[in-house]
């Protein structure tokens, strides 16, 4: 027995931002600047009011409108966030109700980030195959921007808002490959999310300190740009080679790669140093920006549509970031 | 690798720099094109190049280009 892939829907926050809009509030850049920079035209965040669980609200009911899959047929969900509604309960309890969805269902919470896909496709796997549910509902909802400080640039070119839904599925045959995780969380400092938690919570000076960006009442996410990236470069093809020997194939075995769309300048080098050709590069970033967790299934349900990914075709998946984390598989259709 | 062998190459990666205006003792955060897009491109370009990681921290505290030619024969 095995599990599948079933059906991915995406949702991108309402607001587009543009380059044009980046390059009014950010005036030593002009458009032309910024896309030259970060390889992005548009990017999406939401309203004050709209957060991660919204968006995964969003995309589930696109799911449910798009397949008609019965909702008293789901068994399992699993909401992958960094941006909880509450320190308790889950969301997934709230997102059950929500959805109306049966009570006699399984509901986690997964926080993860950029390696979020990866990790809950890893969980659901085991959960479908360890035969505790014929099928699990992966939900995904995550608004980077609006813990972006409005003067972040690197932040507020590069992230965008948004939401997934896939369901995975048993399958008389495999069609998922086994996974390698892995961690190092002394690279938490270089990619978090301050005062937003029990650690280091918010208080009076906080918010007098960012009254100019309306307080910054949920945290502010920092980045440091340069230890992202040598990690990255350091680590993904190492997990790519790893992935390659956990599930006994090579390179040229791979139809398509599809990576967290971390930014350009992290997927072109890696492509660089992996010798990977570009007709089997998945870039989909230019449209969308980095979208965290949903990255991978946008990849994937854009390059399904775009016809790169065929029956027999084998999709090497590699999620990589915030924690730091990394995880990846293929996929086998 | 020389130190030559590094300019010629950087030279080549960086499509700001013109051929043969780089010097060992050239600052590389005094040059006019100068941004935080071009530490990434030199910590890929030392990775793939010479197989050493250099980590946000080092690029952090080299002024000249002969410093990262110290670096990279430091960790190789």
């Amino acid at each position: 027995m095995g599990c599948e892939i079933k059906y991915i829907t995406y949702q991108l926050a309402s607001k587009e931002v543009s380059n044009e809009d980046l390059a009014n509030f950010f005036e030593k850049f002009s458009a032309e600047d910024i896309f030259k920079k970060v390889g992005i035209k548009k990017r999406f965040h939401t309203s004050e009011d709209v957060i991660g669980s919204d968006l995964a609200f969003q995309a589930a009911n696109l799911f449910f409108n798009d397949t008609k899959f019965p909702k008293e047929q789901i068994e399992f969900i699993l909401f992958c966030t960094e941006g909880l509604d509450y320190i308790a309960p889950m969301t997934a309890c709230l997102l059950q109700d929500r959805l109306k969805l049966n009570k006699n269902i399984g509901a986690l919470d997964l926080p993860s980030g950029c390696a979020g896909f990866t990790n809950a496709l890893g969980m659901a796997k085991a959960i479908v195959e360890s035969g505790q549910s014929s099928n699990v509902l992966l939900l995904f909802g995550d608004t980077p921007g609006l813990v972006s400080h409005p003067k972040d640039f690197a932040l507020r070119s590069l992230f965008s808002d948004a939401g997934a839904a896939v369901l995975i599925e048993k399958s008389p045959k495999n069609h998922i490959g086994n996974f390698v995780y892995g961690v190092d969380g002394s690279g938490a400092k270089h990619l978090f999310v301050d005062k937003s938690c029990l650690r280091n919570p918010i208080d009076k000076k906080w918010l007098e300190l960012n009254n100019d960006a309306g307080g910054m009442p949920r945290g502010q996410m920092k980045m440091n740009g340069l230890e992202v990236f040598s990690f990255s470069i350091k680590e993904v093809p190492v997990l790519v080679n790893e992935i390659l020997e956990k599930n006994k194939l090579a390179m040229k075995d791979i139809n398509l790669f599809v990576f967290h769309q971390a930014s350009k300048i992290i997927l072109k080098s890696i492509q660089r140093k992996l010798q990977i050709p570009t007709n089997k590069m998945a870039y989909y970033l230019e449209n969308n920006g980095n979208t965290v967790s949903v990255s991978i299934p946008l990849c994937l349900k854009e390059a399904q549509k775009e016809g790169r990914i065929k029956k027999g075709d084998k999709v090497l998946i590699a999620g990589f970031g915030i924690g730091f984390s990394w995880s990846g598989t293929v996929l086998y259709f | 690798m020389n130190i030559q062998e590094l300019i010629e190459k950087l030279e080549e990666e960086i499509e700001e720099v013109e051929q043969g205006t780089l010097l060992p003792s050239t600052n590389i955060r005094n040059i006019d094109w100068w941004s935080s897009m071009h530490a990434l491109v030199i910590i890929a370009f030392v990775d793939i190049e010479y197989n050493v990681q250099v980590s946000g921290k080092d690029l952090k505290e080299i002024q000249t280009i002969q410093d990262l030619y110290d670096l990279i024969v430091k960790k190789s």
